[in-house]
């Protein structure tokens, strides 16, 4: 069995939480995506610390992310599938 | 399944804590010195020293009174010196902790000096000592049992394990009857409407809404001077991956479990009048000022689960510390009491984590010192709501 490289809340999100350390870029990520209870496979682009966010999907500027099955902020850059999302490329609706 | 219970001190007026503290209280900031003289001189009480008192006015003062009567009448207090440079509003604090039947007395320092004041409250202060060491503890239910949760320098791995093992407990703590508690009114922008339809009731909904937007309004709208950006997340939020407030505010509500409703708000410190349940206070979302104003409302036990690594402590309240991360674990694991990082590995489930957090929750109560008491945290902070006059 290969272990959870990355959790998924909902299966509507477009971002997933990096949950090992030392994610580099190139490396085939296993996900759990966690209330269908599946697994999905992305290719790293980045390298991403634990705790931090992987696109799940091509995510374009101006687009909503969406985590815990709601907004939790929109794209301020482009975002390759397998990028690194935070701070340099998403920004909070509220302030 | 059988009741869950724990060892407790019963105090005056029936409410149970879990710790047996005699505290050396001060009314005001310069009032400090003497009461640190007190805990010097008496082995087995402790001083609360913070930086306010004087000058005070309105709500603010409403406030600070609130705080410090309820602090003193918390059941993990048995007994109270009380000590303010003037006798009026040293007697204020006095009359109101006398109120739980515990004892209390007050000494003023104006016309008698530190030094006359500090030999009259020490010999009290033995006097406190000698009886509260003869107090023994009985087995009480959950129903008796009151926990406040917050949580700090929060990361996703805290939205994916540590909050929602403190919610899988607060969901199996109120179908006990527990008394429970949580704030951070600013803490939960972006999922505010959800929170709302988590309330008992549209009355309690609504209350919980304008609390929301007066936080908005008054305190971050009246103050800021650019957006929130670099203090909301704060730099250890998103040092942890946390990218926005939204993301934040839903990691946080997953405290409060998925079945528990909320059934009134709270005024900052003020004690729950609703009976058995889960209340929202309206805090601030820094960890020192959200625990203090939780305490002072008679909450006994605290959950705090953390993300990046948050070292909280409280004078009077012993603070449980969990974490899902195990950079955490590894790096600063002195600090951490419950580990479910075994969530993120698939090696432990929420339901296993709650009934992890619900042992140790247990055994603090029935008088395990947390990592926060063993290193000596005793964060007392007052929440000032504006300038003194």
């Amino acid at each position: 069995m290969s272990s959870t490289d990355f959790l998924v809340h909902d299966s509507t999100d477009t971002v997933g939480v990096i949950v090992v350390e030392g994610v580099q870029p190139g490396q085939e990520l296993t996900g759990l995506i966690m209330d269908k209870n599946e697994n999905v496979t992305i290719k790293s682009l980045d390298p991403i610390p634990l705790g931090h966010k992987i696109a799940l999907n091509d995510i374009k500027d101006g687009d909503m992310i969406i985590k815990y099955d709601n907004e939790i902020g929109k794209a301020i850059a482009n975002i390759a599938k397998g990028g690194h999302a935070h701070t340099q490329n998403v920004k909070t609706n509220r302030w | 399944m059988t009741k869950q219970t724990f060892w407790g001190y019963r105090r005056e007026n029936n409410r149970v804590g879990v710790r047996n503290h005699v505290i050396v209280l001060p009314l005001d900031d310069i009032s400090n010195a003497a009461c640190e003289a007190v805990a010097n001189n008496i082995t087995g009480c402790m001083a609360l020293p913070h930086a306010y008192g004087r000058l005070q006015f309105g709500e603010d003062l409403d406030l600070l009174f609130r705080t410090l009567i309820g602090t003193g009448s918390n059941a993990n207090v048995a007994a109270v010196v009380v000590i303010g440079i003037e006798p009026e509003w040293t007697a204020k604090i006095v009359e109101g902790i006398k109120a739980t039947g515990k004892p209390v007395e007050g000494f003023a320092i104006e016309q008698n000096g530190d030094i006359n004041t500090i030999a009259a409250a020490s010999r009290k202060a033995k006097e406190f000592v000698h009886w509260a060491t003869e107090k023994t503890r009985e087995e009480c239910e959950i129903s008796e049992l009151w926990v406040a949760t917050k949580c700090g320098e929060s990361d996703t791995t805290s939205g994916l394990a540590a909050n929602p093992t403190v919610g899988n407990l607060i969901d199996k703590f109120d179908a006990q009857g527990a008394t429970t508690c949580f704030g951070e009114t600013s803490e939960l922008t972006g999922c505010e409407t959800i929170c709302a339809t988590r309330a008992i009731d549209e009355a309690t909904s609504k209350k919980f809404m304008g609390t929301w937007q007066a936080y908005m309004d008054d305190v971050i709208e009246a103050h800021k001077t650019s957006d929130l950006s670099d203090s909301q997340p704060t730099k250890g939020n998103i040092l942890g991956g946390l990218t926005t407030i939204e993301e934040k505010a839903f990691g946080n509500y997953q405290k409060i479990g998925k079945k528990t409703k909320f059934i009134d708000v709270l005024k900052p410190a003020e004690a729950p009048s609703k009976g058995a349940g889960l209340y929202f206070m309206d805090t601030s979302s820094a960890a020192a000022e959200c625990n203090t104003l939780q305490a002072a409302a008679g909450y006994v036990v605290h959950l705090f689960p953390t993300g990046q690594g948050n070292i909280i402590g409280n004078p009077i309240m012993p603070v449980i510390k969990l974490t899902g991360n195990p950079r955490t674990v590894r790096t600063m694991g002195e600090h951490i009491d419950v580990d479910v990082s075994g969530i993120l590995r698939g090696e432990m489930n929420l339901d296993q984590a709650g009934d992890s957090l619900i042992d140790m929750t247990l055994r603090t109560a029935n008088g395990r010192s947390t990592s926060a008491e063993a290193l000596g945290h005793r964060e007392f902070v007052m929440t000032k709501l504006y300038r003194s006059a």
